[in-house]
């Protein structure tokens, strides 16, 4: 019997004040430990989806379960908790003045112990191979260096879902496969935000397109990507040169 | 990346890098409180302060050319010094073949030295102590936690905002911007607009960062590196967004008024 989902999304709709509607009555189910990329264009309601996620944004229709736990005012500090947003720009994730410090505010939040904290600190920047860099500034890190430690500010919560915002822009190729190696070895299920079609196929096993405040695909990734009329109408395509097979590559989990 | 450092911080190690930040700064608090409360005529007292200053900096591993360096920051307040001799009234005293105020003169001898002992004290802390620390100190010495945290958030943020204007300054100078007259300014009072905009925005980013990590209104205490800190005093909420919001807008304003200067060097 199949547990029940990391996160579930049942027709989430949202507007914004100026009447712009983002989100169009949204469904969507992750189930634990699986990796989802979010492929859409630019306004698509990506980022918008992703803040409603733990509640940044509030809920103005549907429902969305964290582990079975609902999320609305009364839960926020447990959603929270069970949701690690990253967001896209490392400069307004990392807002402490050391690196140490940073990946502690939430384990802080949670109420944990001096001893606790040091150790949630330890483990996170243990797991994006980062320990040597607790008393550093962030302000004087590189782009991939800031992307693991951003990271590493939500795993220190200890997550059951992990959400990131585009989190291969601005990276050089180096950072972008060092961020793959990472993001593989965690434990959480992950919903990738990208237009980065290479990466999510390299990533994530399922792949989902968000057009227009709606999910118009769901399937395996390289399914996906390897419509290239699919892509086309939801603006988006592979890179210059390169082909999919329609036959899914063996996924990597 | 990085390329601007905000940091004073001298390589040490030394006794002084090692004190407490909190004994630090209650330390040169209350030794620049006593030295400006000196009266000027206490010529001895004042003479003695300004030797613990070179002693410490000496022990604090300043060598005399940074300490220069560094003196530029106070050159206004040294020069005012210089002039008030030649311009004070009252009572004439010869000073060899010139004749200066004496009223003037123990003005400007007060002014040198306690711009100096204050100076002095200050690079004393800030060669001495990484920011984080200071900050850390502010809070052990019971500064009001808003106060410490739009502290922390201006040094967070200082150095990204510079790069910022930096890099405005350098797209209207690739295209072929080069003040030279007051109304040639438009483009910069522009430009300091939208570094605010900019800036303020950004605080409404890191708000909802902080948010998404369980962030309730109540700065916590985080414990690294610091297991003693005292349990955490709370903000409220909405004094805590102002802060955020406000603290990184405000810096943005401040870096921006300082673009026309930039332009004196990339622009020139």
């Amino acid at each position: 019997m199949e547990a029940q989902p990391a996160i579930e999304l049942e027709g989430v709709s949202f507007s914004y004040p100026d009447g712009r509607k983002v989100l169009k009555g949204l469904s969507l189910a992750v189930s634990a430990g699986e990796r989802v990329a979010i492929l859409g264009p630019n306004g698509a309601g990506k980022t918008t989806l992703a803040l409603h996620l733990n509640g940044i944004l509030q809920l103005q229709q549907g429902r969305i379960t964290v582990g079975g736990l609902e999320v609305n005012g009364a839960n926020m500090a447990e959603v929270r908790r069970r949701v690690g947003l990253v967001f896209q720009n490392p400069d307004d994730q990392l807002f402490m003045p050391t690196v140490g410090q940073d990946v502690g505010f939430g384990p802080a939040n949670l109420g944990l112990t001096a001893a606790e904290q040091a150790q949630r600190v330890g483990d996170a920047l243990d797991k994006v191979n980062a320990a040597d860099f607790v008393d550093r500034t962030p302000h004087h890190l590189s782009t991939g260096e800031k992307r693991r430690i951003s990271v590493a500010t939500v795993l220190s919560m200890r997550p059951k879902v992990l959400v990131l915002d585009e989190p291969t822009s601005g990276l050089d190729p180096l950072g972008k496969r060092e961020l793959v190696e990472l993001l593989q070895t965690l434990e959480p299920a992950q919903l990738v935000i990208t237009h980065d079609l290479p990466f999510a196929l390299e990533l994530c096993s399922r792949s989902v397109i968000m057009s227009g405040g709606k999910l118009v695909a769901d399937g395996p990734t390289a399914n996906i990507l390897a419509d290239r009329d699919l892509l086309s109408r939801h603006r988006l395509e592979l890179p210059f040169g390169f082909e999919i097979n329609s036959r899914p590559l063996d996924p990597p989990c | 990346m990085g390329a601007q450092h905000v940091s004073l911080l001298l390589d040490g190690p030394s006794r002084i890098h090692r004190a407490l930040p909190e004994v630090k700064l209650a330390a040169a608090l209350v030794f620049v409180i006593g030295a400006s409360l000196t009266p000027r005529r206490a010529v001895g007292p004042l003479l003695a302060d300004l030797c613990v200053v070179a002693v410490m900096l000496h022990v604090a591993t300043y060598r005399p050319r940074q300490v220069i360096a560094r003196l530029t920051v106070v050159l206004p307040f040294i020069g005012l010094g210089l002039l008030m001799p030649f311009i004070g009234g009252g009572e004439q005293v010869e000073v060899g073949p010139i004749s200066v105020s004496s009223h003037g003169l123990w003005a400007g001898w007060n002014t040198i030295a306690k711009t100096l002992i204050g100076f002095g004290a200050s690079l004393v802390v800030a060669g001495t102590t990484p920011i984080p620390d200071l900050v850390r100190g502010l809070g052990q010495l019971k500064v009001p936690p808003v106060i410490v945290a739009i502290i922390s958030l201006m040094f967070r943020y200082l150095g990204i905002l510079i790069e910022e204007m930096g890099r405005m300054t350098l797209a209207m100078t690739a295209r072929g911007y080069r003040p030279r007259w007051l109304w040639q300014a438009k483009p910069v009072a522009s430009a300091t607009g939208a570094l605010f905009v900019r800036s303020y925005e950004r605080g409404e980013r890191v708000h909802a960062a902080m948010v998404a990590r369980g962030f309730d209104g109540t700065m916590p205490t985080v414990a690294t590196g610091a297991p003693d800190m005292p349990a955490s005093q709370s903000m409220r909420s909405e004094r805590v967004v102002g802060a955020v919001i406000a603290s990184i807008s405000i810096l943005g304003a401040v870096i921006g008024a300082f673009g026309v200067a930039s332009f004196r060097h990339t622009g020139g």
